[in-house]
């Protein structure tokens, strides 16, 4: 096992043997999660800090519980509480942050690539992504294979079954950083990933993505997928210069009941959230057995607490889940 | 052959340049050039070395009109932090050019007489001659003509609203209409806005991996055709800026053919890097336009070759440090390029020296109005009685490129780190040594 990478940029951070480490841990930290005392001292003494520029409530608040979980002491630094209003720079405000002791700086912010100038400005904080403009998302793509892990029967199996696995990301491929950390992380475990997506949506190109297919028929891709992945639509996206409307979007590229009825009995419906119900996923497909999206928010803790746990606690398991 | 006396035109000469192979539009030979009082006064072999006369070591060196930039953006007035027109000449100096044509996007833009007037006067002590580029538009905003017949009455010969392109095909219609009346050319920064939208990078594979808005090729392929039908319809000459696709070249190339009165120059940056530099979201390789992929990179270089680009045109565009410290898609775009810009032409393209040396002097030179044919001392030929405005440079000397050691007040050099090989010795800037040994004397 190679060590667990510093920074967590990019799911190629991690490579497959990376994800499948952090799956493994993550397991038991849900176990962790039922306990009376959901809590364990692997990182007592370290502190994380969040440095949100935009606003996520899902995201910030999953990190901090499994920082606090982990014992770890958290900062919460959000954009328009800090400095940052008053003019510093990003540079000074991540300075003057590790100055304080930081081990770990999870960063969220609408710039592709802003973690990637942090993790070249720190000294010794490792950093974490946490979403960065349409770039990369990777815990949420971690918490999507963890969860679709668990559906397959859990453990190293698990992990193995993602071979051939077909997996169809529906949606605004172009200006979503959780499908390129999708794409690339089905990918590393060997899944075959289909885009589907009006041309508008999709990257200006896919040269050298870990793709099998690109389509714009989503009804042609339903019977066979194993995993059916919506992106949220943001509805200026649908206000005429990429779709037409977003009537006309959900009508070719929704997720509706009639459409729902079109897959395996055993196909998995994910959604990162925010889910827009009734424009890529009906509302009545968003409440059925085969989608998981509550499934997907509680995984979300453990799997950043083996995140965090991979990163900063030197891959001792002391006072880990273990302890 | 024996040493003799250089011709006399009244006074000794200050400046003798010994052992140097002189390269102008004229051709090769091995001369020394002899100076005084800002005019070259003897241009002959083994010319014998006048009683307190500095001599410039050329042996091993080439000996070239000074080099001339289409393309500098000195930023005073307004963005003084990132670059003054002292600092600016002082780097053109240091990269063997002896003029620079300044950009109009300062704050305010150069639209107006008092705006011009007010660069000339701080140039007056520069260390390279500084010629405007005055702005097509009002405050460079696309609506209305600045008064170009003012402008070209200061002496201004070319006019832009670089760092955007005229939007409106008839705005510029009217611009290239009003403008051949002057005799000046407008020289375009070619995007169209609607097709580049607030792209951070070139649209392509790269920026769809690494998530960032992209500015397709299309949006100046596009305005580079719509400029050439424009200039064929009006007969005004049009030079089109910093071409980076194969597409916008090949455009060019037909126009030519065709007879039409256009010219092109080519960044440095475009014939050097890729759009892959994006790779690590270093603000440092963003520039606009954006770097290319690979084939546009070599279709830069075929059209410097083949004569369909006439002129290597740096772009220097500085900015402070704390600019390029902003995430990829906020940071201003822009590369430093004077002092690389030589070094960068000898290692990357597989041309001579004398075609190097017409794309980045005499052709330029003519093109900015500064040449001797259009009353300029810029762009050679080194002859007796011209102006003596020259750059010696070593073809072979090799040397790392240290952004910190540049003489801009930026530092956002892409090329750290870099070995080239050529290097400038020596430039005279109207008699002057203002580099020595590759030092800047002031």
């Amino acid at each position: 096992m190679s060590r667990f990478p510093h920074h967590l940029l990019a799911i190629d951070d991690l490579g497959s043997d990376g994800i499948g480490e952090v799956l493994r841990v993550a397991d038991s930290f849900v176990e962790v999660g039922h306990r009376a005392n959901p809590k364990v001292p692997a990182l007592r003494g370290r502190t994380v800090a969040t440095l949100f520029f935009e606003d996520s409530t899902r995201t910030r608040v999953s990190f901090e519980t499994a920082a606090k979980r982990l014992s770890a002491d958290v900062l919460s630094f959000a954009a328009g509480s800090s400095s940052v209003k008053k003019g510093e720079s990003l540079r000074d405000t991540v300075e003057t942050i590790e100055a304080m002791g930081i081990d770990a700086i999870i960063i969220r912010h609408p710039s592709s690539g802003a973690p990637v100038g942090v993790a070249r400005w720190v000294t010794s904080s490792s950093v974490i992504n946490a979403g960065d403009g349409w770039h990369e998302h990777p815990t949420q793509a971690l918490l999507d294979l963890y969860t679709v892990r668990q559906a397959l029967g859990g453990g190293d199996e698990g992990v193995h079954r993602f071979k051939s696995l077909q997996v169809v990301i529906v949606g605004d491929v172009r200006h979503s950083r959780v499908a390129r950390s999708q794409v690339a992380a089905y990918a590393a475990l060997g899944a075959e990933v289909t885009l589907v997506a009006p041309p508008t949506l999709l990257p200006p190109s896919i040269d050298g993505w870990p793709i099998v297919a690109v389509s714009h028929d989503l009804e042609k891709e339903l019977p066979d997928a194993d995993v059916v992945s919506l992106l949220r639509l943001q509805s200026e996206r649908g206000s005429g210069e990429f779709v037409p409307s977003l009537r006309e979007y959900t009508a070719g590229f929704g997720l509706t009941g009639r459409r729902a009825a079109m897959l395996k009995p055993e196909t998995l419906i994910l959604h990162p959230g925010p889910m827009v119900r009734g424009v890529e996923i009906a509302s009545e497909v968003a409440d059925l057995p085969a989608a998981h999206i509550t499934g997907q928010v509680s995984n979300g803790v453990a799997v950043r607490m083996a995140v965090l746990f991979l990163m900063l606690g030197q891959g001792q398991l002391d006072g880990g889940p273990d302890a | 052959m024996g040493a003799r006396m250089p011709e006399r035109h009244g006074s000794e000469p200050q400046v003798l340049i010994r052992g140097g192979t002189v390269i102008d539009a004229g051709g090769e030979r091995r001369v020394d050039v002899a100076i005084a009082d800002g005019r070259i006064r003897g241009v002959e072999d083994g010319l014998a070395v006048p009683a307190g006369a500095t001599v410039l070591d050329a042996v091993g060196c080439i000996v070239a009109p000074g080099l001339v930039d289409l393309h500098t953006h000195l930023r005073e007035p307004g963005q003084e932090e990132a670059e003054t027109i002292e600092t600016g000449t002082r780097a053109a100096a240091l990269g063997g050019y002896t003029a620079v044509v300044a950009m109009p996007n300062t704050n305010p833009p150069l639209d107006s007489a008092d705006a011009v007037r007010n660069v000339f006067e701080l140039a007056s002590t520069a260390t390279a001659e500084v010629a405007v580029a005055g702005a097509i538009t009002v405050g460079r905003e696309g609506n209305h003509l600045a008064p170009m017949a003012e402008l070209a009455a200061l002496g201004v010969r070319l006019f832009t609203d670089d760092g955007a392109g005229v939007q409106s095909a008839g705005l510029m219609r009217r611009a290239l209409e009003y403008g051949r009346g002057l005799g000046v050319t407008l020289a375009q920064h070619c995007e169209d806005g609607s097709l580049a939208c607030d792209g951070a990078m070139h649209e392509g594979a790269w920026s769809s991996r690494l998530g960032l808005p992209g500015m397709p090729a299309l949006a100046e392929e596009v305005m580079v055709a719509r400029d050439i039908a424009l200039a064929r319809a009006t007969g005004a000459p049009v030079h089109f800026l910093h071409l980076s696709t194969g597409p916008s070249i090949e455009l060019v190339r037909q126009a030519k053919a065709m007879g039409l009165p256009v010219t092109a120059e080519a960044a440095p940056h475009h014939f050097s890097l890729t759009d892959a530099c994006a790779a690590g979201y270093d603000p440092v390789f963003k520039v606009n336009p954006p770097l290319r992929p690979q084939a546009d990179v070599d279709a830069v270089k075929v059209g410097l070759a083949d004569g369909t680009i006439d002129a290597i045109a740096t772009d220097h565009a500085p900015h402070a440090p704390e600019f390029k410290d902003l995430p990829f898609d906020l940071a201003p775009p822009g590369m430093l390029g004077l002092q690389t810009a030589l070094g960068l032409a000898i290692t990357e393209l597989d041309l001579s020296l004398p075609r190097i040396l017409a794309l980045m002097s005499w052709q330029p030179a003519a093109i900015a109005g500064l040449d001797p044919a259009h009353g300029g001392g810029q762009g050679g030929p080194i002859e007796v009685g011209a102006e003596a405005n020259l750059c010696v440079f070593d073809p072979t000397a090799t040397w790392t490129v240290d952004p910190m050691a540049l003489a801009s007040r930026s530092r956002n050099s892409p090329y750290g780190g870099r070995t080239l090989t050529g290097h400038v010795r020596h430039t005279v800037f109207r008699g002057e040594p203002v580099v020595v040994d590759g030092e800047a004397t002031r």
